[in-house]
């Protein structure tokens, strides 16, 4: 990958980026009365008040403070969580692991089993293997995935007692090294089965029409005509097919993070989503606000991956 | 590009439907019907748009009125069972689903008005015009439109009025990149210098021959954006976001969390119900897809 592409991806992230602090700035303002209200809560006494006005310069005018509150940022200050009582970065950093743990178990699964699946569908083509995968993709991609995570409750935990209700850990039960490892892992099967299952649909579905798509093609038929097997020309097939894949998972992230929030909410997975909730109903707006860039920022990054990841990959892609 | 084909050019494919736009978009609708998918979503669409329309005539009582014991399993009288306060569940649905497809209808007109303006514009004026407009697009795309939306409804507090106008002034950048590149390969094409040749104005000549038949793939997203907007709504109305006031599929989701262990059919419902909203429009957007694009379909 040339430096120059690299270079002039990264430019264009900067004015994205810098619309984004604008974005979460005009939304502070937005709250109905002060925004020392939004960033304070609705309980606080005068004097905090005056304090939280003086700290992010509310009693400045609009451009010197969005001027603040960008510099604030860009330190790492987001404010304080006036439920906690700490640093709103050190109380999502707290929960971040465990949110970073279920989305990736879960990509990871929607990716692999996603290409396998799309692979074998497109191998079967219309026989009845292909038609079920796809019509079970369809499906998968339809269920809203709380829905899904309750219904797999439902029947999985509720009735059979095969996996823990909710929870990353057995509280009853505390374990330590191995045993703690088998314990998470027991309690992220089935969220991270449900997390993946919407992305899991989508990747399958792309990988088949991609691959049915390039089985036609005049390189396939070159490979076959060699005598090459066909287990062979399938991977050959999907290189230039994961191509487009890859494209639109990392351009659905923000879709993804709030399918792992919702899904940690029906299963009390201790990470962001259950803090999302909390602090909605505490109505701990700092926390929102800090969420909202976080995720904003991830979703910017995310494309950013994906694009670079593109370009790697694909020589083609220059910039003129 | 001069001689460039356009992804989805209804004009060029069968010379019968050549002469009037009418008819063409007469033969596509009958044409859907040709394909499983396209199938199965006209009946899956239709048949929840009978239900929001009849509603107030399926469901046996008011949504919010306790009309039987509470937590009652399905029986005869509540044909999906009662609520925690004893309200008729399938009322619930069929109002729920009037909401949500109102909704759906809604911000999918605003984003359509909103996504076709900002294409065509900054297709036909080209240049800065262009460019600053794709800039905007892709800025809004990457701002993840579930989070802003329950930024701004928790600051707010909850409304489908907000919910409205939040859902059209983020989802339109899909539909004006559509409708970007489909002006873009419209603009060369003889007919259009045609129209030029013949002394139309810039305005009639994008209004009358360029617009029309750049509209098809928009239908397209249209109805997949569709979609997501349900889910969008069941989402929020999941983390106690939705309107108190109106019931949605959402809500009544929302609702079942508590009562996961006790009463299944408070879950199955409602959710069955949002996922077949959602199989539908998004088969619809693949048969449409089938239908106007006839060489991406496999």
């Amino acid at each position: 990958m040339p430096s120059r592409y690299l270079l002039r991806r990264l430019a264009q992230v900067l004015p994205t980026v810098v619309g984004l602090l604008v974005l979460n700035f005009c939304i502070i303002h937005l709250a109905p009365g002060d925004p020392s209200i939004a960033l304070g809560g609705e309980h606080g006494d005068a004097a905090y008040y005056t304090f939280l006005r003086a700290r992010f310069g509310l009693d400045r005018p609009l451009p010197e403070q969005l001027l603040t509150y960008i510099t604030n940022v860009l330190r790492g200050d987001l404010g304080t969580s006036f439920v906690h009582g700490r640093s709103v970065a050190a109380v999502i950093a707290e929960r971040l692991p465990a949110t970073l743990l279920l989305v990736s178990a879960a990509l990871a699964l929607s990716s692999v089993a996603g290409v396998g699946l799309g692979a074998l569908a497109a191998r079967h083509g219309r026989r009845p293997a292909d038609v079920t995968i796809n019509a079970v993709a369809l499906l998968g991609y339809a269920i809203p995935s709380f829905w899904l995570g309750q219904m797999v409750l439902l029947a999985l935990a509720v009735g059979t007692g095969l996996f823990p209700v909710q929870g990353m850990t057995d509280a009853r039960d505390p374990k330590t090294g191995f045993g703690y490892m088998l314990d998470v892992l027991h309690h992220l099967a089935l969220p991270a089965l449900v997390l993946a299952a919407n992305e899991l649909a989508l990747t399958t579905r792309l990988v088949r029409t991609g691959l049915l798509e390039a089985l036609g093609t005049d390189y396939v038929r070159a490979a076959r005509a060699k005598g090459l097997p066909e287990g062979l020309i399938i991977r050959h097939a999907l290189r230039n097919v994961m191509l487009p894949v890859i494209t639109i998972i990392g351009s659905r992230a923000g879709m993804f993070l709030s399918g792992a929030v919702l899904v940690e909410v029906v299963f009390a997975w201790p990470g962001l989503g259950r803090l999302l909730l909390s602090s909605l109903l505490a109505r701990d707006y700092p926390i929102l606000l800090g969420m909202f860039l976080l995720i904003s920022l991830t979703v910017i990054l995310a494309n950013l991956i994906t694009d670079l990841a593109y370009a790697w990959l694909d020589p083609r892609i220059r910039y003129q | 590009m001069p001689g460039s084909i356009p992804a989805f050019d209804i004009n060029s494919r069968s010379p019968a439907i050549l002469g009037s736009r009418v008819s063409a978009s007469r033969v596509g609708l009958f044409r859907i019907l040709r394909s499983g998918a396209g199938r199965v979503g006209i009946v899956l669409t239709c048949g929840l748009v009978a239900v929001a329309l009849l509603a107030s005539r399926i469901a046996p009582a008011d949504p919010f009125a306790s009309v039987g014991p509470p937590l009652s399993s399905p029986t005869l009288a509540h044909p999906m069972g009662t609520d925690d306060l004893g309200r008729d569940l399938l009322s619930g649905v069929a109002h729920g689903t009037r909401t949500s497809l109102l909704l759906a209808l809604i911000v999918s007109v605003l984003t359509g008005f909103i996504g076709v303006i900002v294409g065509a514009l900054a297709a036909w004026e080209g240049g800065r015009v262009d460019d600053a407009l794709i800039r905007v697009t892709e800025f809004v795309q990457v701002v993840p439109r579930f989070f802003l939306a329950v930024i701004v409804i928790a600051l707010l507090g909850p409304g489908l009025d907000r919910l409205v106008l939040l859902l059209a002034l983020t989802s339109w950048p899909w539909i004006a990149r559509v409708v970007r590149a489909e002006v873009l390969s419209l603009k060369q094409q003889e007919f259009v210098e045609a129209a030029r040749s013949l002394g139309a104005g810039r305005s009639r000549v994008l209004l009358r021959e360029v617009l029309p038949n750049a509209l098809p793939p928009v239908v397209v997203v249209v109805s997949l954006n569709a979609a997501s907007v349900i889910l969008i709504e069941a989402g929020l109305s999941f983390l106690g976001l939705g309107d108190p006031d109106v019931v949605s599929l959402g809500y009544l989701a929302n609702n079942a969390q508590r009562f996961l262990r006790v009463a299944w059919w408070m879950v199955a419902f409602p959710g069955a119900t949002i996922a077949l909203a959602v199989l539908g429009l998004n088969l619809l957007g693949d048969g449409l897809n089938d239908v106007l694009n006839p060489r991406g379909a496999s």
